[in-house]
């Protein structure tokens, strides 16, 4: 204790300080610049949709992350606040006269204004704690709400839902948004600006206070915070958020129903956040684009996508409980301590044997479906560019067997890559 | 005299029909350090959460610099010049200790609940925390998760959290608890320095450490205080050796 290392108290941090700020801004230099050539490459109307897609689930996740990841709620009803936002827009659409003199870009504001209204309104009993009793009320309300659409149809639409039509907007330095590229930069520019005010928000004395409540509510309230405020201005600009992502939605979709709303979305946004990580700000970037991946070009490859996507959900949260973006960082000290190349080999030995054996149990699940679910008569199915009978006994033995032998060869292997981590992560011996 | 610190007066608690506290009065004034001591189960715990708002006292008053603090909440109570440290370890464990101490820092620096400024871009801050850290020598593990110290290094940088926010009376709940005998001696001098002209109020087991450190002593036996006054008058007093501290003198001489 006494021989404390000393250091210079001015000159070290400065120095970090002046790293740290060009760090911290190339990821967003980078995004910049992909969001402004993806398009080159991916010209089709499907692939920006996609892209669209994810960059609404993207300002959605890292909305919730507020929540989640910085705050410490654990909110089941969070849809909401994007869905009211959302069907708000799309009752500004539709009031045609001001919606031609209205621009198109600024209507995802219009959607964080109503779901920030909304968060002020519910934030305001339901922060009085964290843990299960806001769960529990964010469960209620978000379940009240979206049941409430099919009652209150003058501004839920009932069952179809409410449409609209972006075009009839004024036009935006003469833009109209009639193509899909033009929706898409509108909505990269909101993805990018969202993006940036949430990070520039976990930087402030509110944001860093958010998580000292989320660690320990109580030394909070000794230094002067009430945990409940802290928790409360967290959760309005995470509605303000979400309600974002709704006009957005809007925008893109240029209708909202019933499904913006309910319990099925809440989940989703809570599954791609949890898998992305909430540990790091960039988490749920990683979990919206990885789940909008599985949903969208998996769910054209197979009817099962949301058994995978739920089997990777459970695996990450017994495996990876920091998410995609935890694994990722994991691998920070061996970087720093310039030993990573000592992983290489052992990953090919265990992963490429371990992703053979779950592509082979992968198929499995597939013949098993097909076995029971095709059409009665056709025994014909094709998995990997590979056509066969799957009411025939040998497709079946070679997939266990593939399965048997990927697993159990990254099962041998397995330790050896263990002994390798420990030993990129230490320092010191040869590198 | 000026008017005290900290009064309490008919101060009582009690869980059901449990009287844990019955009737406290007690005056700490300006720049005092005063020592709670009583034997295990005395309620000195519960009277430090009566003081903090932790717990609603079933009757009487507490004054922080003459005004009643009746019905404030912690966080108001602490904005009032009133800081306070816990018998176990309650610090930020995964935030770095630098940050820990910094979020000490923000609401009497005036930043309340900004989301217009930048913590890092803020120098007041950096410094201010950074001095901190020099102070309690953790300058060397700034960057460290706080979770990650040593147990006398978080009690240290826990110290350091209670003192951040400038309060002028900073009330310490048994700070050297299961300490080594050269930690003990290294928080005690911690101690000395970092509330300098501050009022201390704390709860000790360690009778080294009230006689090094307390200028006044009161002792808590079941809920009421029999004796308050110099270390030395304390010692002296018959009462007090029947109750508590005859065996604990022996032990510690």
């Amino acid at each position: 204790m006494t021989d404390q290392l000393k250091t210079d108290p001015a000159r070290p941090a400065q120095r970090m300080r002046a790293g740290a700020m060009t760090i911290s801004l190339a990821p967003w230099i980078i995004a910049t610049f992909a969001m402004l050539l993806l398009p080159l490459w991916f010209t089709n109307n499907s692939a920006l949709t996609i892209m669209n897609q994810m960059s609404i689930t993207i300002i959605f996740a890292l909305a919730y992350n507020m929540l989640l990841g910085q705050g410490g709620m654990l909110s089941f009803g969070h849809a909401v606040y994007a869905g009211v936002g959302g069907f708000a827009c799309m009752h500004l659409m539709n009031a045609t006269e001001f919606f031609a003199s209205f621009p198109l870009p600024l209507l995802p504001f219009f959607g964080g204004l109503f779901g920030m209204g909304l968060a002020l309104i519910i934030g305001s009993f339901s922060t009085r704690s964290a843990g299960t009793v806001f769960a529990m009320i964010s469960l209620g309300v978000g379940q009240l709400i979206a049941s409430s659409s099919v009652i209150i149809v003058a501004f839920f639409g009932g069952e179809e839902g409410i449409s609209g039509d972006r075009t009839y907007a004024m036009p935006f330095f003469g833009v109209e948004f009639l193509q899909q590229t033009e929706v898409y930069y509108l909505t990269s520019a909101w993805v990018l600006i969202s993006a940036g005010l949430m990070y520039l928000w976990s930087r402030t004395p509110v944001g860093r206070m958010a998580n000292a409540v989320r660690d320990n509510p109580e030394r909070a309230e000794f230094l002067g915070y009430s945990a409940r405020w802290v928790r409360y201005y967290s959760f309005v600009a995470s509605g303000f958020f979400a309600g974002v992502s709704g006009g957005l939605f809007a925008i893109n979709y240029e209708i909202l129903t019933e499904e913006n709303l309910n319990a099925t979305s809440s989940g989703i946004i809570l599954l791609v956040t949890f898998l992305g990580g909430v540990g790091f700000f960039f988490g749920p970037i990683i979990g919206a684009i990885v789940f909008t991946l599985v949903q969208t070009v998996l769910s054209l490859e197979t009817e099962l996508w949301a058994f995978y996507a739920g089997s990777l959900f459970v695996a990450t949260v017994m495996f990876f409980p920091g998410g995609l973006a935890g694994l990722i960082m994991m691998h920070v000290p061996a970087i720093k301590l310039g030993k990573w190349r000592l992983l290489i080999v052992p990953y090919i030995k265990t992963l490429i044997p371990a992703a053979i054996g779950i592509l082979a149990v992968c198929a499995l699940v597939e013949m098993t479906f097909h076995y029971r679910h095709g059409a009665t008569g056709d025994h014909e199915m094709t998995l990997f560019w590979t056509t066969f009978d799957s009411h025939t006994l040998m497709p079946w033995l070679i997939a266990a067997a593939i399965a048997a032998v990927g697993i159990g060869i990254a099962k041998m292997t397995a330790p050896s890559l263990k002994e390798a981590w420990n030993e990129a992560n230490t320092m010191g011996g040869k590198s | 005299m000026s008017v005290p610190a900290l009064e309490l007066s008919g101060l009582k608690k009690s869980f059901g029909k449990a009287e844990i506290i019955r009737g406290i009065d007690l005056s700490i004034g300006k720049s005092e350090r005063h020592a709670i001591i009583g034997p295990n189960g005395a309620g000195k715990s519960t009277l430090f959460n009566l003081i903090t708002a932790r717990f609603a006292p079933t009757a009487g008053t507490v004054k922080l610099h003459g005004e009643d603090l009746a019905g404030l909440e912690p966080y108001q109570i602490n904005r009032k010049g009133l800081s306070r440290s816990f018998q176990i370890t309650n610090i930020f464990p995964a935030m770095t200790v630098f940050e820990n101490v910094r979020c000490a820092l923000l609401w009497s620096h005036g930043y309340k609940y900004s989301f217009w400024h930048l913590v890092n871009r803020k120098r007041d801050l950096t410094d201010g925390a950074e001095a901190i850290l020099d102070q309690i020598n953790l300058l060397g593990r700034r960057n460290l998760p706080a979770g990650t110290l040593s147990y006398a290094e978080q009690r240290a940088l826990e110290i350091g959290i209670t003192i951040a926010g400038g309060a002028d009376v900073i009330m310490l709940d048994e700070p050297t608890a299961g300490m080594s005998h050269s930690e003990t001696d290294y928080i005690t001098d911690l101690i000395l320095k970092v509330t300098e002209g501050k009022t201390l109020i704390m709860v000790e087991h360690d009778m080294g450490v009230v006689f090094g450190l307390a200028d006044q002593i009161s002792v808590l036996v079941y809920g009421e205080i029999i004796a308050t006054g110099k270390p030395e008058d304390v010692r002296a007093d018959p009462k007090v050796q029947e109750a508590y501290l005859g065996a604990a003198l022996e032990a510690e001489h």
